[in-house]
């Protein structure tokens, strides 16, 4: 049993290996999946270029000077070398520095809150994490579902993410980057789908009892597939507004798919508001600057808590 | 949180008597004068963490009062002045404790006492009118932590008072032999720190946050 | 409210055979073991030469132990997830419901850094530091003392939700919102709250003492740059530790108000924010793994010096790494949470530091290696558990700094690689680090030698198993599989996920083997005797005591000429030379106030975690109370007259003759 899974498991590594794995962060279907996937290469080469030499260097100098080989040069004394010392320092120095520019460089480009540069106008797709499922609202189509995310393959999509109550994480790991869903914040994020298909989404980050059972289906359809499953959506007799959201609002787990044919039209603002109306300069600035505000809001209390930090 | 703080501090009390260890020609009150310090060091960060708390929360008010409906300069100011004096007061204790003058350092420690008891009192009388009038901790991110960073310093201070009442026993008991007087030298410490610590408060709580 | 607050009769978790059964056999050994000690007459000992000790050396073997208990505490929760994964495969439950498991990878985070890592690592430190830098003892041994009952009491509190209550259900990060009064209204999160508040502050005052002890008890002629790199990667430690254990007081005392006060710091309601907690706490927690780290770092430097036989390469560049790394590690804790949103510079600025770290780490390496290089390595087990460090966390390394690139990050964050290479860093780090300490000064500490085949044999088993256990977690996270699931649905992921289980259980061999190592140690210890104090030809200071120590470490201070000071010593002639008279030696006495001070802590913890106020109270008073006490108690300390120093002295010099002829 456990050479047949030993067995196993080399195959699977060589499979692995060799034809790259099914699902997952090395197997993106979108753009920024992929640029992720290159970066991770990357710079994974680049390390090996230390790493793999200190791997070798500790086996031979740990073989080469071991007790028994009593041939070899010993120098007790021998303590200091302003060459060696040199190398040590700047070698790793100029690693640094390379992959260092192409981390600032990436991360600017791979900024979630950037949109992505497309021929096509992006889709918004409100997302609201609750306990424990994922409501999905299409504030253009004016539908909503519970579970299940659709999007139009080469279409860029924006998310516009918020939590309901603990803080959870929106990952689609074939399309790329994740990014926190907090109460009373609101959190983007641009990704895209190059090719249609079906693709696994989970909240990465711990939230509960019902935390595991909180994943959805991606769908990418062509256009026509995208428009067919909103007017279906449509059909849908149920209303999404405030008291059919707070009855959604309430703990379950493993929630099933469930479609709502019209959504209450401020409903996302309202989840957010709910809470940020707490923040003081939310009150003394005009509600219309409410998204891009909600943003600075953000990262304002990050660089706050850094600077305070430092100092 | 504060009452952590507290045991910490007084744990640390105690390092005074672990003067035991002999170190050849070492000066055992040098040593523990500095293990103090670096303990006050780790007070200060803790103050900080809790300074940036402030720093973030203070504009939460929840539709609650802000800072500007509650602080009362000329009250404030009042007790800082006590504060601020009992520091001088409890510098004339320590001249007095080095010069071996019992009476006077007792004299300078009761001075410092009741000007720290002031401090306390109008801190006490400040929180008690807030909680009576609806604006309790639990009313805002803002008050939340306008309470605890005003009320960890306030501990702090009773913590003083309560290490200065004991010390002024061991002054009478025991006279000011060197390790009565490297205790008060710490306890010196402690009570200089907390004024620089209130000056902070003073400043970012109260003059910000009226202004 | 009652009496007992919220505690009552259903805390105890009678419908969990697991539970139950643990406790049972808790209970057996715990009697077993009070059963031995009456039956040897041992309470006295026990308590005298043990609990109320103020040496450091013993407390350092009492940290250990507590090190070693908690290790199987841990790692039992580790095989529990390994099993309920490897298990709840295809849509399968599992054996243990997210109730039961959540608590579980809580509990193992927790446990395996604050009570097993840290413990561990001040544990070598309480043996070998006061010893390498000539002290008799520390600057202030009763802190010393209250320093381990007080982490000794968080354990205490930590083990106790096994069987009262529970324990807390967010993972050992405690994140808010989550673990707010509103979402867990249980005691799970009051135990989290005040195990770690006071064994942390037992840590901080560590941090203090060892401060001290370094800058004002090196004995004579010992600059801060001869000091041992052992002694110098702690004295980092324990300036992160006075740097950064504040920041974690401040964070847990937060919370705990939000929870029992209603504030609103970190709670959805009212204005609170929850990203004040997650920066504040990994203000801490990112200095805390260098905390654990570079103890290890340096436990490697003594061991591949004095298993070549040859002066450590690059002192100097060594001391400044460690101090750049500490420096550095306050500067990247934002790298934990690239997902939260800040803005594109940010990030790129906290990836930036991170990777920067990288270099000064990269120049303790390449020490390592120019020590091995034209040396005569000598492969023991403290050199077995070095090179497998170096290999090991070369791969660690080089996957953190992966994950600090934040395009990579954003895909990788929360997902198996995160896990896979935080487990290599502090295993394959800090772990293999504590495990080459326990083996380099075990004959110190103890007087006789460990067995070195089992040692082996332990290596071997820990180093496979770490391969096996770890390396699918970083092809399950490049699979896209996310930390913390109670079970799974994904045919491509099965088969890693019984290798890691498998891995798991091979190191349960390497740990159970550590205790086989101990138990034949122990029972052939008069064959294995270390007669000399010096069993590995050493370069520094512990090495010229007796094996133990004198409880007085040194009968005469040494005076210290060279960084490699027992060395030089040797080469000398003057090491092992009898000195023309003795002074008396001013000790330190045992004292109880120690333990009933910390006994008192915990037991506010206690009654907080279960609101029950009135014994709050008396907790709090009795440690002020017993406090005071010692304050006032003059009977602290005694001499040790010229005579029995000489006694013992010529019975040591004698046995080393012997040893030596």
């Amino acid at each position: 049993m456990l050479v047949r899974s030993l067995k196993n498991a080399v195959l699977a590594a060589a499979v692995f290996a060799l034809a790259g794995c099914q699902g997952g962060v090395l197997d993106p279907k979108g753009q920024v999946g992929l640029d992720e996937k290159n970066l991770i290469i990357i710079s994974t080469v680049l390390m090996l270029l230390v790493v793999i030499p200190v791997i070798v260097m500790t086996l031979y100098f740990a073989w080469k000077y071991r007790e028994s080989r009593d041939h070899e040069i010993y120098a007790p004394k021998w303590a200091h070398s302003t060459k060696i010392e040199a190398i040590v320092w700047l070698v790793p120095v100029a690693i640094i520095l390379v992959l260092g520019v192409i981390t600032w460089r990436s991360t600017q480009a791979l900024d979630p809150y950037k949109p992505l540069a497309h021929k096509e106008k992006h889709l918004t797709v409100e997302v609201v994490s609750l306990n424990w499922k994922w409501l999905f609202i299409y504030p253009e189509q004016g539908v909503a579902s519970v579970n299940e995310l659709v999007i139009p393959a080469d279409v860029p999509v924006k998310f516009k993410i918020t939590s309901e109550s603990t803080m959870n994480s929106f990952f689609i790991p074939q399309l790329g980057s994740q990014i926190y869903s907090m109460a009373g914040m609101e959190t983007t994020l641009h990704l895209i789908a190059n090719e249609p298909g079906t693709y696994d989404g989970y909240s990465a980050n711990y939230s509960g009892a019902g935390f595991t059972g909180m994943k959805f289906k991606t769908v990418a359809t062509d256009k026509a597939g995208f428009q067919h499953w909103i007017d279906s959506v449509k059909q849908d007799d149920d209303k999404l507004d405030s008291a059919t959201y707070a009855e959604l609002a309430k703990p379950s787990e493993n929630h099933p798919v469930e479609h709502f044919g019209s959504v209450s039209g401020s409903l996302f603002h309202d989840i957010m508001y709910k809470y940020m109306k707490n923040y003081n300069d939310w009150n003394k600035n005009s509600p219309k600057a409410e998204s891009e505000h909600s943003i600075s809001e953000n990262s304002a209390a990050d660089h706050d808590a850094a600077d305070a930090e430092r100092s | 949180m504060t009452i952590m703080t507290e045991a910490a501090y007084l744990a640390d009390d105690s390092i005074r008597q672990e003067d035991a260890h002999d170190h050849e020609h070492h000066d055992t009150g040098d040593t523990t004068v500095f293990g103090f310090w670096i303990y006050l060091m780790t007070d200060c960060i803790l103050f900080a963490s809790v300074f940036a708390t402030y720093a973030v929360l203070f504009m939460n008010t929840a539709g609650g009062v802000s800072g500007r409906d509650i602080f009362e300069l000329d009250y404030v100011a009042i007790e800082t002045a006590a504060l601020l004096f009992s520091s001088i007061t409890y510098g004339f204790a320590m001249i007095s404790a080095h010069k071996q003058n019992k009476s006077a350092t007792l004299a300078w420690l009761m001075v410092t006492f009741a000007l720290g008891a002031v401090f306390i009192g109008m801190e006490v009388n400040e929180f008690h009118h807030l909680v009576v009038e609806g604006n309790g901790p639990s009313r805002s991110a803002f008050l939340s932590s306008f309470f605890t960073l005003v009320g960890m310093h306030g501990m702090h201070v009773t913590a003083g008072l309560i290490w200065m009442v004991v010390m002024m026993i061991e002054v009478v008991k025991r006279g000011l032999g060197s390790k009565t007087v490297t205790r008060l030298s710490c306890l010196s410490l402690f009570w200089h720190f907390l004024d620089i610590v209130w000056i902070c408060v003073f400043t970012v709580v109260y003059l910000l946050g009226v202004m | 409210m009652s009496l007992l607050g919220k505690l009552s009769l259903d805390a105890i978790p009678y419908h969990e055979p697991i539970i139950m059964g643990t406790l049972a056999v808790v209970g057996i050994a715990g009697i077993a073991i009070a059963i031995a000690i009456t039956r040897h007459k041992q309470w006295g000992v026990l308590w005298n030469d043990w609990i109320t000790s103020v040496d450091h050396k013993r407390l350092g073997v009492m940290y250990i132990l507590l090190a070693l208990i908690m290790l199987v505490r841990g790692f039992s929760d580790a095989i529990m997830m390994r099993t309920q994964l490897a298990l709840a495969t295809n849509g399968a439950e599992g054996y243990l419901p997210p109730e039961h498991y959540d608590q579980i990878f809580t509990a193992h985070g927790v446990i395996m850094i604050i009570f097993m890592a840290m413990p561990f690592m001040i544990g070598l430190m309480n043996i070998a530091l006061p010893l390498q830098i000539g002290a008799r003892d520390v600057a202030f041994p009763f802190m010393n003392n209250l320093s381990f009952w007080l982490t000794a009491g968080g354990a205490v509190l930590i083990n106790l939700s096994l069987g009262l209550g529970e324990f807390a259900k967010t993972g050992w990060l405690a994140y808010p919102p989550l673990s707010e009064q509103s979402f867990s209204p249980g005691v799970g999160v009051d135990y989290y709250i005040w195990a770690l508040q006071i064994s942390g502050v037992g840590t901080l005052l560590t941090g203090v003492n060892f401060l001290v002890t370094v800058f004002k008890m090196r004995a004579p002629g010992m600059k801060l740059m001869d000091m041992p790199i052992f002694t110098w990667a702690c004295t980092w430690a324990n300036v992160l530790i006075v740097a950064s254990f504040p920041i974690l007081t401040a964070v847990l005392g937060l919370l705990a108000l939000d929870r029992y006060f209603d504030f609103h710091f970190f709670t959805n309601a009212a204005g609170g924010n929850a990203m004040m907690y997650i920066n504040l706490f990994w203000a801490w927690g990112h200095p805390e793994v260098y905390i654990l780290v570079l103890p290890a770092f340096g436990v490697f430097s003594e061991v591949i010096s004095t298993f070549t036989g040859k002066r450590l390469f690059g002192y100097k560049s060594t001391v400044l790494a460690s101090g750049a790394i500490s420096i550095l590690g306050f500067i990247v804790w934002l790298h934990h949470f690239f997902t939260m949103g800040s803005s594109a510079n940010v990030n790129a600025f906290f990836g930036v530091m991170t990777m920067i770290i990288a270099v000064p780490t990269g120049v303790k390496l390449f020490s390592w290696l120019f020590t091995m290089y034209r040396g005569r390595l000598r492969i023991t087990v403290p050199v077995l558990w070095t090179l497998g460090f170096m290999v090991t966390f070369t791969i660690g390394g080089m996957t953190g700094v992966l994950l600090a690139v934040p395009g990579a990050d954003y895909v990788l964050h929360n997902s198996l690689f995160l896990i896979a290479h935080f487990h290599n860093t502090i295993i394959g780090g800090a772990v293999f680090g504590y495990m080459a300490g326990f083996a380099y000064w075990f004959p110190k500490a103890m007087g006789f030698h460990l067995n070195e085949r089992i040692g082996k044999a332990s290596f071997w088993c820990w180093l496979i198993g770490f391969y096996v256990a770890f390396m699918p977690l970083y092809v399950l996270g490049f699979l896209g599989m996310t930390r913390r699931l109670n079970h799974t649905n994904n045919p491509d992921w099965n088969i890693w996920l019984y290798l890691a289980c498998i891995g798991a259980f091979i190191i349960l061999v390497g740990i159970v083997l550590q205790f086989v190592q101990l138990y034949l140690a122990f029972r052939d210890r008069e064959k294995n005797r270390d007669l000399t104090g010096d069993p590995w030809n050493g370069h520094t200071l512990e090495w010229s005591t007796a094996s133990p120590p004198q409880f007085y470490n040194f009968a005469k201070v040494p005076q210290v000429r060279d960084l490699d000071a027992f060395t030089d010593m040797k080469e000398q002639g003057t090491a092992y030379k009898k000195p023309d008279s003795y002074a008396p030696i001013h000790m330190p006495k045992n004292t109880a106030s120690g333990v009933l001070m910390a006994g008192a802590a915990t037991l506010f913890g206690f009654a907080a975690i279960w609101h029950i106020t009135w014994l709050a109270v008396v907790g709090l008073v009795g440690t002020v109370v017993f406090l005071l006490l010692r304050a006032y108690d003059n009977d602290v300390d005694y001499y040790v007259q010229p005579d029995e120093v000489e006694r013992i002295e010529s019975l040591h010099l004698n046995q080393v003759k012997e040893a030596t002829a």
